[in-house]
């Protein structure tokens, strides 16, 4: 599979690279157009629409993913660079019908409106937990700043995070 | 974004032979590929460090702290020797981007970003910095963000590190290895003012890679901390930032260091503050006079006036927070 980059293409076609990843446990192999992000990768290609492309410019965090654990920005990161890398999306959480611990806080506190940063809020928010960052609610605050929520949802963002550290 | 080919190098040779050739090192790659989908940037070849041993904290034998450059800025903030020694740089770093990006960027990619300038980051505007001789559009245009200090008449635009102030501060090392060897780099004279060129941001040469950022072992006991003031609490740019380590013993300061963000062309050193406290006694009065001279001379914009004052509280405040004295 070729995959391109979404970008105009100036004349003559553009390098391209193989690159092997896991995604949600699923290993594949693609060549991409070397300008092609993990975020459109896993949008325009694998058929992943969770990860949304809010500022395709690192500062809204709506296309939070993590890879080898860590969470990042998918719109920042150029997906040729991912060679053995494993990622996992929003759609990678659950297991099976059995949502994540940290989903199904969002739904129980009513942690959204428009949904649209959610995918990025909650990636974000399993990473803030992993790493031990949910003290109380200004440090799960401060360390969950890079997500923006038009809506405003914050205080029950917090709450979803927080009650999904304490349960762990 | 223009096209552009990819090679991923496993070692150092292999990197400044690419580096030579006229490829661009990418390591967190979280300013490039942002100014590369902007066209700022448009590299032809990317040569991906990622894979390059530079990624340890080490003590040097003297006692001061050696950072490689592929140590992310999360990997850094959390390190305990890091946290131990110079707790300023963590505090310094996680006062900056998110979390996200602290996972993502590196030490020696976080010394090499390029500034938020808006008029830089705009390809329709003029910017000496981005396009030699095109002009300036933030001097005369909105430049509430830029520098009050180190500008010209061709570039006005911050550096925007947060890190770099505490390394600035510390008199830290930039170490270097290019075609010509190994060579190490004050702090101080790696970042360049833009004078006539603003266009060129740091000593480097031809190829060179930064492999480390190294802070030399202070006297101790050393109190410090990393002030940072900006429009929002959590996640944005500095407008003012005060990096300071005091050296206090007998109840004598005995060693200064201050440095000052979002000011500057270039992390701000401030010798005049650092003198006014060297060999004196911690006391509130101390401190304001200290203060006063964080903006010796600071030449505001039209909309940036408000930084002087800013600057000289922001340093008060945080000597008044390291020193201890109410």
């Amino acid at each position: 599979m070729l995959v391109g980059s979404g970008d105009a293409v100036a004349a003559g076609p553009a390098p391209s690279s193989p690159v092997s990843l896991t995604v949600n446990g699923r290993p594949r192999t693609v060549t991409v157009d070397n300008r092609t992000s993990l975020l459109d990768l896993l949008r325009e290609h694998f058929g992943l629409t969770g990860s949304k492309k809010g500022c395709n410019a690192g500062a809204c965090g709506a296309c939070t993913v993590l890879v080898d654990g860590r969470r990042v920005n998918s719109c920042l990161t150029l997906a040729v660079r991912l060679e053995g890398a494993e990622v996992t999306t929003i759609e990678g959480l659950a297991d099976g019908d059995q949502l994540h611990p940290l989903q199904q806080a969002f739904i129980d506190e009513d942690a959204f409106q428009c949904g649209y940063c959610t995918p990025g809020q909650i990636v974000s928010g399993v990473g803030c937990i992993r790493e031990g960052h949910t003290g109380s609610p200004e440090e799960i605050r401060e360390w969950m700043s890079g997500n923006i929520c038009r809506c405003g949802c914050y205080v029950k963002i917090v709450r979803a995070v927080q009650q999904t550290a304490g349960r762990k | 974004m223009h096209p552009f080919s990819y090679t991923r190098v496993s070692d150092t040779g292999e990197a400044l032979d690419a580096g030579h050739r006229g490829g661009r090192y990418i390591a967190g790659g979280t300013t490039l590929v942002d100014l590369m989908r902007e066209t700022v940037e448009r590299p032809e070849v990317l040569v991906d460090i990622s894979g390059l041993p530079l990624d340890e904290v080490t003590v040097t034998e003297r006692g001061g702290l050696r950072i490689g450059a592929l140590v992310t800025m999360a990997e850094a903030a959390a390190h305990p020797k890091v946290r131990t020694l110079y707790p300023i740089i963590s505090q310094a770093l996680e006062l900056s981007a998110s979390a996200q990006l602290r996972n993502m960027a590196t030490i020696g990619g976080n010394v090499m970003q390029r500034t938020r300038c808006t008029y830089f980051r705009d390809v329709t505007a003029d910017c000496n910095k981005r396009a030699s001789g095109s002009g300036c559009a933030a001097r005369e245009g909105f430049n509430r963000t830029h520098a009050i200090l180190g500008a010209s008449d061709h570039c006005v635009a911050t550096h925007p590190s947060d890190v770099a102030v505490a390394f600035a501060a510390l008199d830290a090392r930039v170490r270097l290895t290019g075609p010509d060897g190994e060579r190490q780099v004050p702090f101080a004279d790696f970042l360049l003012r833009p004078g006539n060129t603003p266009q060129r941001e740091q000593s480097l040469r031809k190829g060179e890679l930064i492999t480390a950022v190294e802070i030399p072992a202070h006297p101790r006991p050393l109190t410090s901390g990393y002030l940072k003031v900006r429009d929002r609490q959590s996640y944005e740019f500095a407008l003012t930032s005060a990096a300071i380590a005091l050296h206090i013993r007998g109840g004598v300061i005995r060693e200064a260091k201050v440095a000052a963000g979002g000011v500057g062309t270039v992390p701000w050193k401030l010798p005049a503050v650092e003198r006014h406290l060297v060999g004196e006694r911690p006391s509130a009065p101390l401190w304001a006079a200290a203060a006063e001279r964080a903006a010796v001379g600071a030449r505001p914009l039209k909309h940036n006036r408000f930084k002087v004052e800013l600057l000289k509280r922001t340093v008060e405040r945080q000597l008044r927070i390291v020193g201890g004295t109410k």
